[in-house]
């Protein structure tokens, strides 16, 4: 990925997290139709990566620039400031969370067959613990274990941004280096009540920081690299392959294709630990991405892709509302209707909403004079803390 | 519209006798296929008696003190029975809440000694993803145990996490499904896909799935039917090593 010009913010990242949002409000809705679109089916990684990895590179951006222009503890002031915003939305999330999930358990729910399933409630049995266990991030129910690992990946960000602004290489090999072993060692935090962190942050930091390297440590070299023809042709080629495992997965005895030895060592493909196939399927996207969509493509100022970058531009307001989102979409099509019409209706529905409010959001800092507002130079709205 | 339909068909379960129970099962027969052959149950039945062990949690056991007749390993054995005259069928159920795939599978080799089983019904995935089990942990645990259930003279048949309209978005079991679909196709294993079934179960309005209910009338129709679906599928099973066996004498 090239590095971005002092004239511009790059489009593409804003486009591309906006699409990763729309994605994980999809995929969080579970039996829904229109899960069928989303690139989880079409391969290993999905858009977890995408996220994390473009959360890297803006952070690595946003911050770089406030680390050049202020100095680094300006800049570690505002990461951690950063933090904390996105630890407040995790704790309004989880409220929500907790509000629903006590109205389906006191309203709606008994039944001598999902006693095991019922066991999922225990928690209210002792809220007060629960409370205790999200406050320190140790509690995360299904869905709301995203914004844990962007904490943790914040509040180790200002140490990180240091060495790459200094030792690139090193920020890069070090990250690698944790990240294999924490792969090796099983390294992970413990979660509530059992188990660990399904987002295992030792293993996740890897894209985290291969973002940020490629936003402010890579060289010009590594870009020529990275978007050379052989580059492009290796990525083309894995992401085809990767397609052909995936579409295994859903042909009945198709599995028997691929052989054993093949099988034994590429499965499980593991998400909680950012398995090498998934990193290596997210950069082949991205290096492909890169060659297809340039930075310059005009495509990316049209009236039909500017409700998606308009998304990518307010991630964590948006991100939190899409889990908000789901949480709803999931209430309705449990509750009320399982139709596909409604799974489709649900779905649209939700993405318009998070359309209005990314509208919204950019439409209220234009008139209160902050980000993106006429006169502004357009990377302000990002140091305004849009990592 | 489909509660309409619910209704309708729920009326007409009532009225029509033991028939309809096996209706309403026939309706999701389309999505019980045996994949692989069962070689250690046809020669158990062959022998003139067949011993199968369930091992599973809560999902296998349905509370009450008329639960352990009317849960699916005992309709297992009641429908085995029925299907297999002359034979000697026990099904023992071993389910017991809490225990992750990794829990049981470190228990098969005293199963296997002490009840020496032609065949383990093992249902998994839900006590895993409630703990927080990673699914790729998952994974490797019923890979291993695979082999060793084998060689201790048994067969396999998987048993997924049950559909559960009500809490899907708080239990992520398909990740655990698909290991499980995963493992059962790599070793040529046989899945019972309960998850796919009751969905359909679901869908059609078969059975109510979403009722607030204290009463075990459904969920004792909806394990009777596993149990013969599973019968059904023991014995598909047992057809293919037939079938297989034929094979190999034409060649």
């Amino acid at each position: 990925m090239p590095p971005i010009g002092p004239t511009g913010r790059d489009l593409r990242l804003d486009l591309f997290r906006g699409l990763a949002l729309w994605l994980i409000f999809l995929d969080h809705i579970p039996q829904n139709i229109v899960n069928w679109v989303t690139i989880r089916n079409y391969g290993f990684s999905d858009a977890a990566e995408i996220f994390v990895f473009i959360s890297g590179y803006t952070a690595a951006f946003v911050y770089g620039r406030a680390a050049h222009d202020r100095g680094m503890i300006v800049a570690t002031a505002r990461v951690w400031r950063r933090a904390w915003q996105v630890y407040v939305a995790h704790v309004f999330i989880f409220v929500i969370f907790m509000a629903e999930v006590s109205y389906l358990t006191t309203s709606v729910i008994e039944n001598p067959l999902y006693s095991e399933e019922m066991r999922v409630f225990d928690f209210l049995q002792q809220p007060g613990t629960a409370l205790f266990e999200a406050l320190i991030l140790k509690f995360q129910p299904n869905f709301m274990d995203v914004l844990p690992l962007y904490i943790v990946l914040l509040l180790a960000f200002p140490a990180v941004l240091w060495l790459l602004l200094r030792q690139p290489t090193l920020a890069l090999l070090l990250s690698l280096a944790l990240y294999t072993a924490a792969k090796i060692l099983n390294w992970n935090l413990p979660a509530y009540p059992t188990s660990y962190w399904f987002f295992n942050p030792f293993a996740w930091q890897f894209i985290f920081v291969v973002g940020a390297w490629c936003s402010v440590g890579a060289s010009e070299r590594a870009h020529e690299l990275l978007r050379s023809r052989a580059a492009v042709r290796i990525a083309v080629a894995y992401l085809a392959l990767s397609f052909l495992v995936v579409l295994t997965w859903y042909i009945p005895r198709a599995a028997a294709l691929i052989p054993k030895v093949v099988q034994d060592w590429i499965y499980p493909i593991d998400k909680n630990n950012l398995d090498l196939l998934r990193f290596l399927h997210f950069a082949a996207l991205a290096i492909v991405t890169v060659h297809f969509v340039p930075i310059d493509w005009p495509g990316l100022k049209s009236a039909w892709l500017r409700p998606m970058v308009l998304c990518g531009q307010h991630s964590l307001e948006i991100f939190c509302l899409g889990i908000f989102l789901s949480f709803i979409g999931y209430f309705v099509t449990s509750e009320i209707s399982r139709s596909v019409a409604m799974q489709i209706l649900i779905s649209v529905l939700g993405i318009a909403v998070m359309i209005a409010v990314a509208w919204l959001i950019t439409w209220y800092n234009g008139v209160e004079g902050r980000g993106s507002g006429k006169g502004r130079k357009p990377q302000a709205d990002l140091a305004g803390g849009e990592a | 519209m489909m509660r309409l339909a619910a209704i309708l068909l729920g009326i007409l379960g009532c009225v029509s006798t033991a028939s309809g129970a096996d209706d309403a099962c026939a309706v999701v027969g389309h999505l019980v296929q045996a994949d692989a052959a069962l070689p250690r149950v046809a020669a158990a039945i062959k022998k003139k008696s067949l011993t199968v062990v369930v091992a599973g949690t809560t999902s296998s056991s349905l509370p009450g003190p008329n639960g352990p007749a009317l849960a699916y390993p005992s309709r297992l054995e009641a429908a085995l029975q029925q299907k297999l005259p002359g034979v000697t069928v026990k099904v023992t159920s071993l389910a017991k809440p809490r225990q992750s795939a990794a829990d049981m599978a470190q228990a098969f080799p005293k199963v296997l000694r002490d009840e020496k089983p032609a065949l383990i019904v093992w249902q998994t995935g839900t006590a895993d993803a409630m703990m927080g089990v990673g699914a790729d942990a998952f994974q490797t645990t019923l890979e291993d145990a695979v082999s060793r259930v084998h060689d201790g003279g048994a067969d396999i048949i998987f048993i997924n996490p049950q559909y559960s309209p009500r809490t899907d978005a708080l239990i992520a079991t398909a990740p655990f499904a698909e290991a499980m679909r995963w493992v059962a196709n790599g070793n040529a294993i046989n899945l019972f896909d309960r998850q796919g079934v009751m969905r359909e179960w679901g869908e059609l309005g078969t059975f109510d799935l979403h009722a607030a209910t204290k009463s075990l009338d459904t969920a004792a129709r909806v394990h009777d039917c596993i149990g013969r679906l599973l019968a059904d599928l023991v014995v598909q099973g047992v057809a293919v090593v037939g079938d297989e066996a034929k094979d190999k004498t034409t060649r």
